[in-house]
């Protein structure tokens, strides 16, 4: 079995504000082995960037509790001291954020900001790191990087500037690279670059990948498992394949119904999940899916657990339609595109 | 849809937009931006135009330049068969009701410290319409139609989430009952599922208020559900224009086949199959855009005619037009009727240039 390098167990997060107390995060569990990718899917407010900058410690203040575990190669990170987490951040594990606009700072050459972060890391001379900057922005496929290493960030197009992010999280080879949204900003065809770079580099650097996306059709080509989120809560997992040939949840049929697709007849309309998520102070009793969902029934007033309910023991869901429901009712969500009847 | 005949409700002809950049103690013009340049379109009633290309291609300018946001810097713009290229504001306000925009960024497109009820009514009360309790009322019914509430009316912006303030921002539009609406990447900064939601309620829209559309988007997925007709721009230019069925199923212009190449479809197996054409870097500057074909320099079946002459937008039937050298998915038969026509690209530079025989053309195999 291959190193099991990150492993999530029962995360919750929660943050008081004046309104109550927001559940953005309850009970989430993955692990994550070298070399592959974890896709994280769901709307926004589902709890999927919480997740991935908890494991940072980058959602820490006055008003956020944390329970369970946050475990890298065995070390529990939740607990770990500012100046303990310093030395992981970057280094071990790396962040790439969505906007690659405001994400790097603009009074400063885009050399300088990746060379700090080798220089912050390791003890090396100013020459070393610009060498190393210089071979980074080649890597990701910066044209002229000699050149462009002293260059503004304005003078960066987007799919440049998120290269450039891109180059700053591997600058110290970490095992985890955690990338929140990194192509929504862009256009689709700097998007369909972007993700070729990450998972080429992925197996250059032999790290590991956890991309979040709000769209189940961006990871489809990338990703080796998939976790989807609703409301805090992991609702389906499983291995790509799982996901989109086999998916038992009607969150996950509603998200890849919603996407517009090439490769099918265009259907008189798009399917869409009605409504909106629920505010995450005030969580809907049982399933937290049940309001938006179409097939609920009396039993969804209890919510069901994360667990296995197909043949492949590493496909998990929360919901109580029984297998052949599901087999009926799922096609004409994801292929027919008609709205159902509410 | 037939469009013979009838008279279109905007017509771009030859328009041009130019933006100077000015520089120096005098403020000179030292260059120009090329935003648009050169493009004629028409668009009829009832019908959705889609408007498809990568950030900097023009398309935002030519949506705003229709709408007169933007005066053209030459040619023509034609509202129902009149010019309005060159009306002044004054003359401009009536026209303001017939046409209306719809913003990307439901963040930055509506004023934080007003409340829904007076951003909503805010048209009405410009162009004198109704006493304000029948603005109200006006309000409260413009609310429901985009799938809101009536209490809706004194909630302020951020109480809402990104799809229902690009609902406000449908409704906004919708106040003055306007003929055309330019919705400006309406869709781009939603959730997929939201998205969704965004386009069915745009395609019911149209059908009750027979409302017609510019739809701007840089994804081809999206515009796919809403257009009847189809234009991709690059760099400022129209490069192709079709019916939009005709544009999935057999695209001419080398960078239509990449754009659609770029959208990702939710099928692993699929996925790997497919041939996925990356297009290497960005889209060039357009201050000083490539010679010959402004597509050329990342285009995977350029040869020396490309970097040379520019083609003209050619006609390949059944309302299709593009403007390419190697033109894809074309028959022999078409190709040859394309070429022999006196505007085509090789018909008029034959005898200027060297015979180019490296650059195949890809006809669709006989059925």
């Amino acid at each position: 079995m291959a190193e099991q390098l990150l492993e999530v167990d029962d995360l919750k997060v929660s943050f008081r504000t004046e309104d109550g107390v927001v559940r953005a995060v309850d009970g989430v569990s993955f692990g994550l082995e070298r070399g592959k990718v974890l896709g994280i899917v769901g709307e926004s407010g589902s709890g999927k960037s919480v997740t991935a900058m908890t494991i940072l410690g980058l959602t820490r203040g006055v008003n956020a509790s944390f329970e369970g575990e946050v475990k890298y190669r065995g070390e529990n990170l939740l607990h770990k001291s500012e100046s303990e987490l310093r030395r992981f951040r970057g280094n071990e594990i790396a962040m790439i954020f969505q906007d690659p606009m405001t994400s790097l700072n603009p009074v400063y050459r885009v050399g300088a900001q990746i060379s700090e972060v080798i220089t912050t890391h390791e003890d090396v001379s100013k020459e070393v790191a610009r060498r190393r900057t210089v071979q980074l922005l080649r890597q990701v496929g910066i044209p002229n990087p000699e050149r462009r290493i002293d260059d503004y960030p304005h003078q960066f197009s987007g799919g440049m500037r998120q290269r450039a992010m891109i180059a700053m999280a591997l600058a110290n080879n970490p095992d985890v690279l955690i990338a929140d949204e990194p192509t929504t900003a862009l256009d689709v065809t700097i998007q369909a670059q972007i993700i070729e770079l990450i998972d080429k580099l992925k197996d250059e650097f032999n790290s590991s990948v956890i991309l979040i996306t709000h769209d189940l059709g961006v990871v489809a080509e990338i990703a080796d498992e998939i976790a989807v989120m609703y409301a805090g809560r992991i609702v389906e997992f499983g291995s790509t394949r799982d996901i989109f040939y086999d998916p038992q949840h009607p969150y996950t049929w509603g998200l890849l119904g919603s996407i517009p697709r090439l490769d099918e007849e265009r259907p008189d309309k798009l399917h869409s999940i009605s409504g909106a998520p629920p505010s995450l102070i005030n969580l809907p009793r049982g399933c937290k899916f049940r309001p938006r969902c179409p097939h609920a029934f009396d039993k969804c007033i209890e919510e069901p657990a994360l667990e296995n309910r197909v043949d492949d023991p590493h496909h998990l869901d929360r919901c109580w339609l029984t297998i052949e429901e599901k087999r009926n009712l799922r096609d004409l969500t994801i292929h027919s595109g008609r709205p159902e009847a509410a | 849809m037939s469009t013979n005949g009838a008279t279109p409700l905007v017509e771009t002809i030859h328009m041009k937009k130019y933006f100077p950049i000015k520089a120096g103690l005098l403020q000179r013009e030292v260059a120009r931006v090329h935003a648009v340049d050169d493009v004629s379109i028409q668009v009829f009633e009832g019908e959705t135009l889609g408007l498809v290309g990568e950030s900097g291609c023009g398309k935002s300018t030519f949506g705003r330049t229709i709408v007169r946001l933007l005066e053209p810097t030459d040619g023509d713009v034609r509202f129902q068969g009149k010019s309005i290229a060159k009306l002044k504001t004054r003359a401009l306000r009536p026209l303001r009701r017939e046409m209306q925009m719809v913003f990307q960024d439901p963040y930055a497109s509506l004023n934080p410290r007003k409340r829904v009820g007076s951003i909503i009514g805010t048209p009405l009360k410009i162009h004198g319409i109704g006493d304000a309790g029948e603005r109200r009322t006006r309000v409260q019914e413009l609310l429901e139609v985009v799938g809101l509430s009536p209490e809706h009316y004194n909630r302020f912006p951020h109480e809402f989430s990104g799809g229902q303030r690009q609902r406000i921002g449908v409704a906004r539009a919708l106040a003055l009952r306007p003929k055309l609406i330019v919705a400006d990447e309406p869709v781009s900064a939603l959730d997929v599922s939201i998205q969704a939601q965004m386009i069915n309620l745009l395609e019911d829209l149209q059908d009750e208020f027979s409302l017609t559309y510019v739809f701007i988007a840089h994804d081809l997925g999206v515009v796919r559900h809403v257009s009847d007709r189809i234009a991709v721009m690059y760099l400022g230019k129209l490069v192709e224009l079709s019916p939009a069925e005709e544009l999935y199923q057999r695209p001419i212009m080398p960078y239509t086949e990449a754009l659609l190449s770029a959208v990702p479809i939710p099928d692993p197996d699929l996925s790997a199959q497919r041939e996925r054409i990356v297009l290497e870097g960005d889209v060039p500057s357009p201050i000083d855009p490539p010679s010959g074909c402004r597509f050329h320099p990342r285009c995977r079946y350029a040869t020396e005619i490309c970097s040379q002459v520019e083609p003209p937008l050619a006609d390949y039937g059944n309302g299709h037009l593009a403007a390419c050298h190697h033109p894809l998915n074309v028959d022999a038969e078409t190709l040859a009727r394309v070429q022999a026509a006196p505007e085509s690209p090789e018909g008029a530079d034959e005898a200027a240039l060297p015979k180019d025989t490296s650059g195949e053309s890809h006809p669709v195999p006989d059925a």
